[in-house]
């Protein structure tokens, strides 16, 4: 089983490096860009038996700071 | 009166937090992140600045799963103290001992310079040999100190006199101009400014000596 957890920034929490990365676009020409938020995904390879909770306790345990982020799991 | 310090992979200012401790009458034992009990009889523990475990996945947040850690979240749960400093304040938000995240520099920097910090309480066995409102020299040296908290915390914070320190010029983005905190109990300190590189001489500043000096006078033995 696979799993790929995405987290992200909450909204309201400012994301400098996102904001960089705007700006780098728009200073290449990318005038249609109007806002980018930079986030990370991380993939997990479980053994068999594996829950969605267990996942879910990983997540809130270390893999996001729910403080400052947000994540979603998708099981691939 | 005994100070720890832990160590992690990664730690670099361990030896200079090992020596402030000293210089205020501590005895220090340097405790590595794999033992998983604190020595007896410890009065405070210091987590030190650096960039454990490289700073993977955040900053602070394998470090505060390591086994010391949950020896130091039990004594700070016992009413022990504690003072995390710069990446020592992010290893303890990240154990939840302390409120709040430190996000990266709003200006993307890493900065390294001293810094004007104002004392805003004086309520605290740290901040006792200042007055409050005084203004001190201490030098920062971090990429990811923009303090952040939602509105609830800062507003908890703020009216249980607990910022123990803010900028005079806020350098990276911190909600409220905050360089530090108090825990509830008012017995954890976590900063992102560097007292112990401002206790000595050598160091071009001495305006963090009376942190140090504070503590062994509360944590003498009467």
């Amino acid at each position: 089983m696979k799993a790929r957890v995405h987290v992200m920034l909450k909204n309201g929490v400012l994301d400098p490096q996102g904001e960089a990365v705007r700006l780098a676009l728009g200073a290449m020409g990318f005038d249609q860009v109007e806002g980018v938020r930079q986030g990370k995904v991380i993939d997990l390879e479980l053994a068999e038996g594996a829950t969605e909770a267990d996942i879910t306790e990983m997540c809130e345990k270390l893999l996001a700071n729910t403080v400052i982020e947000r994540y979603e799991v998708e099981l691939v | 009166m005994r100070a720890a310090v832990i160590v992690f992979p990664g730690s670099n200012c361990d030896r200079d937090l090992a020596v402030a401790f000293e210089q205020a009458g501590f005895e220090v034992d340097m405790v590595w992140h794999k033992d998983a009990a604190l020595p007896e009889d410890v009065d405070i523990v210091g987590v030190p600045g650096g960039f454990s475990y490289g700073d993977y996945l955040r900053c602070g947040a394998i470090a505060a799963q390591s086994p010391i850690c949950k020896a130091v979240v039990d004594h700070t749960k016992r009413g022990g103290y504690a003072i995390g400093v710069c990446n020592g304040f992010q290893i303890l938000t990240e154990t939840g001992i302390l409120p709040g995240a430190l996000l990266r520099n709003a200006g993307l920097k890493y900065i390294c310079r001293t810094v004007g910090l104002k004392v805003e309480t004086s309520d605290s066995a740290f901040t006792e040999g200042y007055n409050a409102g005084d203004v001190i020299g201490i030098p920062i040296a971090h990429h990811d100190g923009n303090y952040f908290a939602d509105d609830a915390t800062l507003a908890k914070l703020q009216n249980q006199d607990r910022v123990a320190f803010t900028y005079t010029e806020n350098p990276n983005g911190s909600v409220g101009n905050i360089a530090g905190i108090l825990s509830e109990n008012r017995r954890v300190l976590g900063m992102m400014p560097h007292p112990e590189r401002a206790a000595d001489d050598g160091h071009g500043g001495t305006d963090g000596t009376a942190l140090f000096r504070a503590l062994s006078g509360v944590l003498a033995p009467a």
